[in-house]
C-alpha cells in the first residue's frame, strides 16, 4: 500500500521519476514544466537518485542530449512545455524515428503568438506526428499513474518508441490534489530494470546511429514505424493490466463515461472530463442519456476500439482544447475519421474551447449538451465548428 | 509466413556493421583530382593530416605515397596545404577527365 499526499501534478510527476531514478535526464525550464525539473533535480542533489541531470542550454539540445544517451544504452527522460516542445522539434522526429525510448512529461500549453504560459493543448497537437506515442492525463493522479506506465511501455522490447505523457498547464500541473502515490520498491519492480538495444557503449559491437537514408529505404523504414504504432495499443493495454493488478487504478485506450446506453456524446481529454463528467451526471439525473469518452492515448489513435464505443450514438461533440487554423481541431478530425468505418454515422459537431488556459466551465458542457439534445431530435446540424467560451 | 522486406530492416536504422563506410565509395563524387608531384613532396604528411577523410596513402615506413582515389572527393584541402619545396606545390588539383 503507498501513501496518500496532497500535491501538485508537477510534483508527483517528479516525484514518480525519483521513484524511477532514469540514468540520464537533460532539461531545460520552461513555465510550466519548469517545477517538474526544478524538483527532480532537488532529488539529484540531494543524492536520492544517481540520475546523471544534464543542465543544456536549450530545449533542442535537451532532447538532442537525451538522444545521445539513450542511444548510448540509458533510460532517459526530460520534461518540457509549449515553445519548449516546438524547439524540440527536428529531435522529436529522430528520437522516434531511431526508436529511443524517452520518456517526457509535457505539461500542455499555449504557442506563442500572442505570447501566454496557460494550458492548452496546441503543443503536443503539434507533435502528434512526430512518432511519439502521446498518453493523456485529467488529473495529477493520472499524471502520476501515466508516467510510471510510460516507461514499460516505451522500453517494451517490440516497440522502442518514445511517449510523452500529457497533463494541462497550471489546472494540472499547478493544483494540489489528492494522490495517491505507489510504494518505491513497487514501482522498481514494475518498471524493471533497463534493457538497452543496440547500445553504442557497447564497444565488443561498434555500430553507427543516424545513417543517411536515400530513395532507396526511407519509405520502407517509415512502413516500419508505422507497423510499430499498431503494436502499441496491445502493449499499452498489457501494462495497463499489470497497473490495475498492483494499484486497483484501471486504464484503458480510452475511458467512457455513462456511455453504454448513451444517445449522445462528448469526446473531450484531458482536465475538461472531469468538469464534462459533472454535467453529465445533472443531465442524466434529468433522464437525458448522455455520456462521455475521453481519449487516454492519442498517438497512436485507437480508430476501431473508439468507432466501437460510439457506434449507438446519434449525436457526438468533439472538445478540442487545441485548433487547427482554417480546419477542423485535431481531435474532431480523428474522432471523424474513426466514425468514418461505421454503418450508422452520428451527427458531430466541433467546439474549440479553452484556448490559452480560458477556464471551461460547467455552462460550457451544459451549452453543447444541450445542442446535442436539438441535434438528436431534429437531425439538424448547424455550424460544424465553433468556439465556445468566446467573448463577443 | 515470410517476413517483407521492410520487416527485416534494422530497428532505428542502426547500421550493426563496423566500418561499412568502406563500403561506400565516395570518389565518384570528384570532379577535381588532386594530383601528387613526388620531387616536390618533403614528407611533412600535412597532406594526411588535413585530408577529411583517409585518401593519403602512407607506406610501411611511415612515407607518403598516391592518393586512394576510391574516397577522395576531390576537396581540394590537401593541395591547398601543401607547403610545397622551394614555392613548388607537391599536390596541384586538376580537372577530373582532362
Amino acid at each position: 500500500m503507498g501513501k496518500i499526499v496532497a500535491v501538485t501534478g508537477n510534483e508527483a510527476c517528479a516525484y514518480a521519476l525519483k521513484q524511477i531514478n532514469p540514468d540520464v535526464c537533460a532539461a531545460y525550464p520552461i513555465t510550466p514544466a519548469t517545477d517538474l525539473m526544478q524538483r527532480f533535480s532537488g532529488y539529484v542533489s540531494n543524492g536520492q537518485v544517481d540520475t546523471e541531470l544534464v543542465l543544456v542550454e536549450s530545449e533542442h539540445s535537451a532532447m538532442s542530449a537525451c538522444i545521445g544517451a539513450a542511444a548510448a544504452g540509458g533510460r532517459v527522460a526530460t520534461a518540457t512545455s509549449s515553445q519548449g516542445l516546438a524547439l524540440m522539434w527536428e529531435m522529436l522526429y529522430i528520437a522516434a524515428g531511431t526508436r529511443l525510448p524517452i520518456v517526457m512529461p509535457l505539461v500542455n500549453r499555449a504557442l506563442s503568438a500572442p505570447l501566454n504560459i496557460h494550458g492548452d493543448h496546441s503543443d503536443g497537437m503539434g507533435a502528434r506526428d512526430t512518432g511519439w506515442i502521446q498518453i493523456y492525463s485529467e488529473n495529477a493522479q493520472e499524471a502520476y499513474d501515466n508516467l510510471v506506465q510510460s516507461f514499460r511501455i516505451a522500453e517494451h522490447l517490440e516497440i522502442r518508441v518514445p511517449a510523452m505523457v500529457c497533463m494541462d498547464g497550471f489546472i494540472v500541473s499547478h493544483s494540489i490534489e489528492r494522490v495517491e502515490y505507489i510504494d518505491d520498491a513497487d514501482v522498481k519492480n514494475f518498471v524493471g530494470k533497463f534493457q538497452a538495444v543496440h547500445p553504442l557503449l557497447d564497444l565488443e559491437h561498434p555500430k553507427s546511429y543516424g545513417p543517411l537514408i536515400l530513395t532507396d529505404l526511407y519509405h520502407e523504414y517509415k512502413r516500419a514505424q508505422h507497423e510499430v504504432m499498431t503494436k502499441v495499443p496491445g502493449v499499452v493495454l498489457e501494462v495497463a493490466a499489470e497497473f490495475e493488478k498492483m494499484t486497483g487504478r484501471k486504464y484503458g485506450l480510452f475511458e467512457e463515461y455513462r456511455l453504454e446506453d448513451a444517445e449522445i456524446a462528448i469526446v473531450v481529454m484531458s482536465s475538461a472530463a472531469g468538469t464534462t463528467k459533472d454535467i453529465i451526471d445533472q443531465y442524466r439525473e434529468k433522464g437525458v442519456k448522455v455520456g462521455l469518452l475521453k481519449p487516454r492515448m492519442f498517438r497512436p489513435f485507437p480508430f476501431t476500439q473508439i468507432a466501437e464505443a460510439l457506434k449507438h450514438v446519434n449525436a457526438i461533440a468533439v472538445l478540442d482544447r487545441a485548433d487547427s487554423f482554417g480546419g477542423y481541431g485535431p481531435l474532431f478530425s480523428e474522432i471523424a475519421g474513426a466514425v468514418m468505418s461505421m454503418d450508422h454515422k452520428p451527427a458531430m459537431i466541433n467546439k474549440i474551447f479553452g484556448l490559452g488556459g480560458r477556464d471551461y466551465l460547467p455552462e460550457q458542457a451544459e451549452q453543447v449538451i444541450n445542442e446535442l439534445i436539438k441535434i438528436s431530435e431534429t437531425g439538424k446540424v448547424g455550424a460544424i465548428k465553433e468556439y465556445i467560451g468566446v467573448r463577443e | 509466413m515470410s517476413k517483407k522486406f521492410w520487416e527485416t530492416l534494422p530497428q532505428g536504422s542502426v547500421v550493426l556493421e563496423a566500418g561499412s563506410s568502406a563500403k561506400f565509395k565516395t570518389g565518384t563524387w570528384r570532379s577535381m583530382r588532386p594530383k601528387w608531384i613526388e620531387e616536390n613532396c618533403i614528407q611533412c604528411m600535412f597532406c594526411w593530416m588535413y585530408c577529411p577523410d583517409m585518401s593519403v596513402k602512407v607506406n610501411a615506413e611511415g612515407k607518403r605515397e598516391g592518393f586512394d582515389y576510391d574516397y577522395c572527393k576531390g576537396c581540394g584541402i590537401c593541395a591547398l596545404e601543401c607547403p610545397g619545396k622551394k614555392g613548388n606545390k607537391a599536390i596541384v588539383m586538376e580537372e577530373e577527365g582532362k
